[in-house]
């Protein structure tokens, strides 16, 4: 029963899903893409705000050049690209640092995704979406996906005269669901009436996919909204075909309008506090880089993962072989790789020491005794 | 999986109201009430578990999911910036985050304005929004006592009545954000727990705008 998947076994549960996100990528056509554990520094300061945190690790390179560990894999992977028009399609698993919201320090945070760059059409985003949605239910089959579009959110915005901070502003408290500070920053703001109430309707009208998209459809949004609500319904017509479910249409995923346009998509595990996927449409880095070419992705955050979903067991080896001053050696070694054979992990140890934890005990004490 | 809501509650007595209000809206629990050093509380039939921590922990059991809702000043959610969902303005516990100092003070800007506080983020977005440069001393209590004995200029700090304040000789110069109590939750637990999480807030709601 143990003998198969016993390599699998022995891994974390991180390295676990990170092994079965890249299998699933590649059968899709994403081809392996490995960048550089370190990064000009530069690249992070003209991008800061696409980061989800402002800390970089920074250092000097043997010419003095300021070079970072790399907090991200999007931007390298961007940088790397050539302006030539066809699309490519990647995924990567590394290791980035940063430090986590709230926490004081570095950490070293196992990202997996997948990046489409290039022209990202209906089908494309629908296989981003689809492949978000399977990644999520790799990891536990209790997940969520909340989806949304920036567009709906700008379409709602477009007729106010507003600074590029306000707009940040309102989309944070729309990400908090934060409807009392939404209507006051509204009204300090003189965003008009109208507006006002379409954006309190971002808030509070959330749910399953179809039948809240429905909800929006039937309101009388501003005729700006348009492609975005049709992009969404498209999206939803193909997770339909693809048998995907657990999808919310939910705006509190909106995020800085800098960088995303379009669909945007956080995902969720029951048990696992913070999203543990994120990702979107992100056309605007793409401009603030010097590409003219669309680009969609997402990343997998695993780090979380590990404690969450790695059920501890009772014992650190299966078999325990005990062995003594006159135990023959090759009896040890005959019952030891008797055991490994079988498939279980073995601890060999002299009698005396302090037992490791172990589901059986071979003890061969005493053997060869005259 | 635990389908219980888990609330953390602040010490004292804005968790005491807190908790007043939590039980008129049908989420009561006993126990609270039993005087002893006990940090949790449970009532199966209500589906709720109640934890006491301090009150600017509270924000820290909710972002990491350890509880699902918490109330938590707003000085605490702007000072920490926790990813969590404010739900509800509880309008109770209400105060200011603002500068104190001296009664007469005046900034001239001729040197770096020396500014105590316990919260230091608040202080820096304020003074750099304002373009005012900055020496920031994090304190952890008695912050009125800075400006007394020469320890800085001014002091950013909640003010409730003032009365602190004026019996030092001090004042509130300048109000940055007026602060109340907040329902906050923790987004997944939101996702998977959100119906018993909506009902709850509803029934705050009419509790707070009846």
């Amino acid at each position: 029963m143990r003998k198969a998947g016993t390599q699998m076994n022995n891994l974390r549960a991180d390295e676990r899903i990170s092994i079965a996100l890249r299998t699933m990528y590649r059968q899709y056509g994403y081809l392996p893409y490995k960048v550089s554990k370190f990064e000009e520094y530069d690249l992070y300061m003209r991008n800061k705000a696409f980061l989800m945190s402002e800390n970089v690790l920074a250092f000097s390179d043997m010419d003095g050049k300021l070079m970072a560990l790399k907090p991200d894999v999007t931007l390298s992977i961007i940088k790397n690209t050539k302006d030539e028009g066809d699309q490519l399609k990647v995924c990567y698993a590394e290791q980035v640092y940063r430090v986590p919201r709230g926490a004081k320090g570095f950490k070293e945070i196992m990202q997996t995704g997948l990046e489409v760059i290039g022209a990202v059409d209906a089908y494309t985003m629908g296989e981003v979406l689809m492949l978000a949605a399977r990644s999520l239910k790799a990891i536990s089959e209790d997940y969520a996906l909340d989806v949304a579009d920036l567009g709906v959110v700008s379409g709602i915005l477009a007729k106010e005269n507003l600074t590029d901070a306000q707009r940040a502003q309102l989309i944070a408290l729309i990400s908090d669901k934060n409807l009392h500070g939404l209507a006051a920053q509204c009204a300090s703001l003189g965003v008009g009436t109208d507006t006002a109430n379409m954006l309190e309707k971002l808030v509070t009208v959330y749910g399953p996919f179809e039948e809240t998209l429905a909800q929006y459809e039937a309101m009388a949004l501003p005729e700006a909204c348009g492609e975005a609500l049709a992009n969404l319904r498209a999206v939803l017509e193909m997770m339909k075909l693809c048998g995907v479910e657990r999808m919310n249409l939910d705006f509190s995923v909106v995020n800085d309008m800098n960088y995303y346009n379009g669909l945007i998509f956080a995902g969720f595990i029951d048990g696992v506090p913070s999203s543990v996927l994120s990702g979107g449409r992100y056309d605007y880095l793409m401009q603030k880089m010097g590409r003219s070419a669309q680009a969609m992705g997402f990343a997998v955050y695993l780090d979380q993962l590990a404690r969450q979903m790695d059920t501890r067991c009772g014992y650190d080896v299966d078999t325990l072989i005990v062995y003594d001053s006159h135990t023959p050696q090759k009896r040890i070694i005959e019952a030891a790789a008797k055991a490994t054979a079988d498939g279980m992990r073995v601890r060999v140890q002299r009698v005396g020491e302090t037992a490791v934890r172990s589901r059986e005990m071979i003890d061969l004490c005493g053997e060869g005794k005259a | 999986m635990n389908k219980m809501i888990n609330v953390a509650l602040p010490k004292g007595r804005l968790g005491d109201k807190a908790y007043k209000m939590l039980e008129a809206s049908g989420y009561p629990c006993p126990a609270i009430y039993e005087d002893n050093r006990k940090l949790t509380f449970e009532n199966p039939e209500a589906g709720v578990r109640y934890f006491l921590v301090k009150p600017s922990d509270v924000a820290v059991y909710v972002e990491r999911g350890a509880a699902d809702i918490g109330i938590a000043g707003k000085d605490i959610l702007l000072e920490y910036k926790p990813d969590v969902y404010e739900l509800l303005d509880l309008k109770m516990g209400r105060c200011r985050m603002c500068v104190a100092g001296p009664k007469d003070f005046h900034d001239d800007h001729a040197h770096t304005l020396r500014v105590a506080t316990k919260f230091p983020n608040i202080a820096r977005a304020y003074y750099s929004g304002l373009s005012r440069e900055i020496e920031l001393i994090h304190l952890n209590g008695s912050i009125e006592l800075a400006p007394l004995v020469g320890l800085s200029d001014v002091i950013v700090d909640i003010v409730e009545t003032g009365k602190t304040l004026y019996e030092n000789g001090l004042a509130p110069l300048e109000e940055i954000v007026p602060i109340s109590a907040r329902l906050i939750a923790n987004k997944s637990s939101f996702k998977f727990k959100g119906d018993a999480l909506r009902t709850l807030c509803a029934c705050m709601e009419k509790a707070v705008n009846p």
